[in-house]
């Protein structure tokens, strides 16, 4: 009996602990604005949306969630809306790199610190894919390729001075060959341009190249993580994500990955960013999202709280010195 | 409408036409000062950010000039009214409100706006009876706030009404 | 025939009550979308895309939530041109060809006829474009795989010189309006480099002139204010009510037989490649005006100028989803939601999906059939409806047009500085409609010339600067020599016509 009874004593100052460390909690009173600085049907829309599906199917917010794309400007739009919520706890924001590559090669004044970080979702991968049709069968025997056409390899990729130049300008600095970057407007053209050969490579995220890789019509070289996928279930009848040998594996030592994180506006207290920490935590233990990780075949490191904001930081400073390298920050 | 001041031109059509071509005149050169900045050359890898609009700019300030030379050298006393006093004042009895309204947008909310700004139109400009006006004014605003706000769940500028209102 | 058999698996697929129930939802809400210009299609499919998210987890679920959305889809196509006939307005940025003549049509008394003949070529047009899909789409599929940058561009410089060569306006003004279009079209962030351009460091700009706010603005708030100075009342509020004007107009309709298989095809084409529904209903207008025998009287009120925009656009709408599913390329920014949509159902568009969930695509494909018909049939019965809408009294219609016109230039950017561009545009189509300066070429502009300019500069990053990139394969340089031939065409007939009178 004395035992059980301290047993449950423990168990309620347990149970306690969170409401005193949070004394004040916090619920939305009113509709929670889920802005996107990207344009409809692109990677962060679609997994913002899946958010906001899951949170409606599951009813895990009293209040609803409603999703709002504002891209202008590279999505420059989206974050000076976000900075401009000071104090705002109705509205958070899902990002990708252009939050720090927006900033730098527009100058566009905001920075990720006029935000409130709340919780890294899941980080995108990057592959560096070929038309299955070339001879290349590794990243070394692509690069040897590319030096020796003098810089005439087309590299298609979404967007201007965004993650995937900057990965192809990365490629650059590590391997002394120049590329010819062709931008485009979303990811699925990218790959299509790719199956037409009009370009010799991509480095799509997996989702938006997968569906090519299968049908037979791309194949992927490697991937700029510096661990292979752990998804170990079969893509296509001889390959799975976790088969794709990293960059630095076929000697190309470039990693890239891209934040797929939450953020409130400024000047938000603690109470009400750790409800959003607790909802998007529940929203990751649903099977449909471990589903969605698994078909983007994304890299679910999730951090939140200090790590989080070191994380962004650093990464921030990476982009920094990627970015100047490239000579894409505006008015170098 | 009302003849006898209607026909009665405001100004002419060809202050209209100067006017519009100095606008584009004006247009052109903000275009190509901001193209010159951005660097308007050809280089190898074909045109830089502001080769396009230098020349757009270049063109519309061409095509401004010989319809600005076409304007003046039109006769003064042959042109045409552009607009009738009455004319005139009947754009803006619409134009003005609409101002207004759009300023209100901001202050107080698209729905109360859009209710006034109903309201208004029909009392003013239709003599309906107050409580056609009432009623239709406020079923205008509550039909486009379901719509929007509850059933597609788009968010529009709302102000102190819906905030007392706990819909905000 | 597969493709017979598999379609009628298809409809033993799509043809459940829940189906029907769900096509009739998708379909009227659709028309409310496309209505509204605050609601565009994407948005509206977009909004529901949550709510089909627990439909689609249930088996055969999948079908029914595509149904239910591309029935919004559908619906939206069908409504976007009842509010460019009656106040010329385009509900969605397609419409827009639709206003040249459906609006006049309108003017004229003759709104039931224009909305009839609107609604018939829509379907007709998406009919050829199901019917493409369902015994061709393994050739078709793979031409847009044909399409790098150039024949990108080759493809807006054709809808352009299509539409522009021949116009009644003085040339220069002309010119001007349309180097305005090209000019606010390129505000914002540059495609290519990712500067910013004519911005001056306003935030406002950043996100450049959206087409659907000058397009409210130039047309719907400057006709307004035209119609003004006539007095408080809307022209044609005599239009006939009943549904017999519906099958007068059909009678009337096999006469454009011709304008419908050109404007099928170029809608068809245009969809798959994808150009998109708007340059196709442009360009469709375009080369009917050109090819009629009343090309002349275009503007003024043909219906056959209505046929031809609303048939091309909805064969390039429908089409568009042919590369959707087989390439994950949307055609559309209403594709690209679809798009996400499968991706969230945990379907994968692409080469095999056509193989893996054949139920899937034929049940689409029935129901883009099925769908259609649905629609036709909703709005059909509704055309005495909303010529009714004609009837309201000026003080009492013109108020919520302003409304609306302001919710939808909002609803863009969530921006109330949309709301004063809409405004300023609406005082400048009201000027320049009274002083000749055509307002078609201006929103052609707007459409074409951040897409045409990043195709352009993509080929000169290709082919380092060469321009005969555009004459290098026998594909582009067909739609090259094609636009070149329409452009000089004016020119051409003129010499031969002298070097005959001779």
């Amino acid at each position: 009996m004395k035992a059980n009874s301290i047993q449950f004593l423990c168990a309620a100052v347990m149970a306690a602990a969170p409401s005193l460390v949070y004394a004040q909690s916090w619920e939305p009173t009113k509709t929670v604005e889920f802005i996107i600085p990207a344009g409809t049907g692109g990677g962060a829309d679609q997994m913002a949306r899946a958010a906001q599906a899951i949170v409606a199917k599951h009813g895990l917010m009293k209040q609803s969630m409603v999703v709002v794309n504002k891209a202008g400007g590279a999505g420059a739009e989206g974050f000076l809306d976000v900075k401009g919520a000071h104090g705002d706890p109705h509205k958070i924001i899902i990002t990708l790199s252009n939050l720090f590559t927006t900033p730098l090669a527009t100058g566009v004044p905001f920075n990720w610190r006029d935000l409130t970080p709340v919780k890294m979702l899941a980080l995108d991968q990057f592959v560096l894919w070929t038309n299955s049709a070339k001879p290349h069968k590794s990243a070394k025997e692509y690069i040897a390729a590319a030096k020796a056409a003098g810089g005439k390899f087309k590299m298609a990729g979404t967007g201007s001075k965004q993650e995937d130049q900057i990965i192809t300008a990365a490629i650059e600095q590590q391997t002394g060959t120049k590329f010819i970057y062709v931008p485009f407007r979303g990811g699925g053209d990218v790959a299509v341009q790719l199956v037409g050969n009009h370009a010799d490579s991509t480095v799509n995220n997996p989702i938006e190249a997968v569906a090519h890789w299968r049908g037979g019509k791309l194949k992927p070289l490697c991937v700029f993580d510096p661990k292979r996928m752990p998804y170990k279930a079969k893509v296509t009848d001889t390959m799975s994500w976790a088969d794709i040998p990293t960059c630095k594996e076929g000697g190309l030592d470039v990693d890239y990955l891209m934040l797929r994180g939450i953020f409130m506006p400024g000047g938000v207290t603690p109470a009400q960013v750790n409800y959003y920490v607790e909802l998007f935590r529940k929203i990751q233990a649903t099977p449909e999202w471990k589903d969605l990780m698994e078909r983007g075949a994304f890299n679910q490191t999730s951090l939140e709280g200090k790590e989080y904001a070191d994380w962004v930081a650093r990464e921030e400073a990476r982009h920094v010195s990627l970015m100047k390298a490239a000579k894409f920050i505006a008015g170098q | 409408m009302s003849e006898n001041d209607g026909g009665k031109p405001a100004f002419s059509v060809r202050t209209a036409e100067i006017a519009t071509a100095a606008f584009f005149l004006v247009l052109g050169a903000i275009v190509i000062f901001d193209s010159v900045r951005l660097g308007m050359g050809w280089k190898d890898d074909g045109p830089q950010a502001g080769y396009f609009p230098f020349y757009i700019g270049v063109i519309i300030c061409v095509s401004a000039l010989v319809n600005l030379v076409a304007a003046l050298a039109a006769a003064r006393k042959k042109s045409a009214g552009f607009v009738g006093v009455g004319q005139l004042k009947l754009v803006l009895s619409v134009l003005l409100p609409t101002a207004v309204y759009v300023v209100l947008i901001g202050w107080i909310g698209i729905y109360a706006a859009s209710t006034l700004f109903v309201a208004l139109f029909m009392r003013w400009l239709g003599k309906y009876p107050w409580w056609k006006v009432v009623a239709v004014s406020i079923g205008n605003s509550v039909v486009f706030f379901l719509i929007f706000e509850v059933w597609f769940k788009i968010p529009l500028p709302k102000g102190p009404l819906e905030a007392f209102l706990g819909l905000h | 025939m597969d493709e017979i058999q598999s379609l009628m698996q298809g409809f033993a697929i799509a043809l459940t009550l829940k189906n029907v129930a769900l096509m009739f939802t998708g379909i009227i809400l659709g028309v409310i979308i496309g209505v509204l210009p605050g609601l565009g299609g994407a948005n509206g499919v977009a909004i529901l895309l949550p709510l089909t998210f627990s439909m689609a987890q249930s088996p055969g679920g999948t079908t029914s939530a595509i149904i239910l959305l591309s029935c919004i889809y559908w619906g939206a196509l069908f409504g976007g041109a009842i509010t460019s006939i009656l106040f010329n307005i385009p509900g969605e940025p397609w419409s827009v060809a639709t206003t040249f003549d459906g609006y006049p049509l309108a003017q004229k008394g003759r709104a039931g006829a224009a909305l009839a003949a609107a609604f018939t070529s829509s379907f007709v047009g998406a009919l050829v474009a199901v019917i493409v899909i369902t015994f061709l789409s393994p050739i078709v599929a793979n031409f847009a795989l044909e399409f790098g940058p150039p024949e990108f561009f080759a493809v807006y410089l054709l809808t352009f010189c299509a539409f522009v060569g021949m116009s009644k306006e003085p040339p220069f003004k002309t010119l001007a309006t349309m180097m305005l279009g090209f000019a606010l079209a390129s505000v914002g962030t540059d495609p290519v480099t990712g500067t910013l351009r004519l911005t001056f460091g306003s935030t406002h700009l950043l996100t450049g002139f959206d087409f659907l706010i000058a397009v409210i603005g130039l047309f719907g708030i400057g006709e307004i204010l035209l119609t003004l100075e006539e007095g408080l009342a809307f022209k044609g509020a005599q239009a006939k009510m009943n549904l017999k004007v519906v099958l007068e107009t059909w009678k009337e309709l096999p006469k454009y037989w011709l304008t419908s298989i050109r404007s099928s095809v170029v809608g068809c084409f245009m969809g798959i490649v994808p150009g998109g529904a708007t340059p196709a209903s442009f360009m469709s207008y375009g080369v009917a005006r050109r090819f009629s025998k009343d090309g002349d009287k275009f503007g003024t009120g043909m219906v056959e100028g209505v046929v031809a925009p609303e048939t091309a656009a909805h064969a390039a709408g429908t089409a568009a989803l042919l590369p959707m599913l087989t390439l994950g390329v949307p055609g559309s920014p209403t594709a690209a939601v679809l798009l996400g949509g499968l991706l969230i159902w945990g379907l994968q568009p692409g080469p095999l999906l056509f193989v893996e969930q054949k139920d899937f695509v034929w049940g689409l494909i029935a129901s883009m059939y099925l769908g259609n018909i649905v629609g036709l049939i909703v709005v059909l019965t509704c055309v005495p409806l909303f010529a009714a809408i004609l009837r309201v009294p000026f003080s009492v219609i013109a108020p919520i047009i302003m409304v609306i016109c302001a919710i939808g230039a909002y609803t863009v950017h969530n921006s109330i500085f949309d709301v004063w561009m809409m405004l300023v545009f609406g005082v400048v189509g009201y000027v320049f409609k009274k002083l000749q300066y055509p307002l078609a070429p201006l929103v052609l502009a707007i459409v074409l010339g951040d897409r045409a300019e990043s195709s352009f500069r993509q080929s000169m990053l290709v082919a380092q600067g060469d321009m005969t990139v555009f004459f290098s394969n026998a594909l582009v340089g067909s739609l090259t020599g094609l636009a070149l031939f329409l452009l000089f065409w004016p020119l051409l007939a003129l010499l031969i016509a002298r070097f005959r009178g001779r």
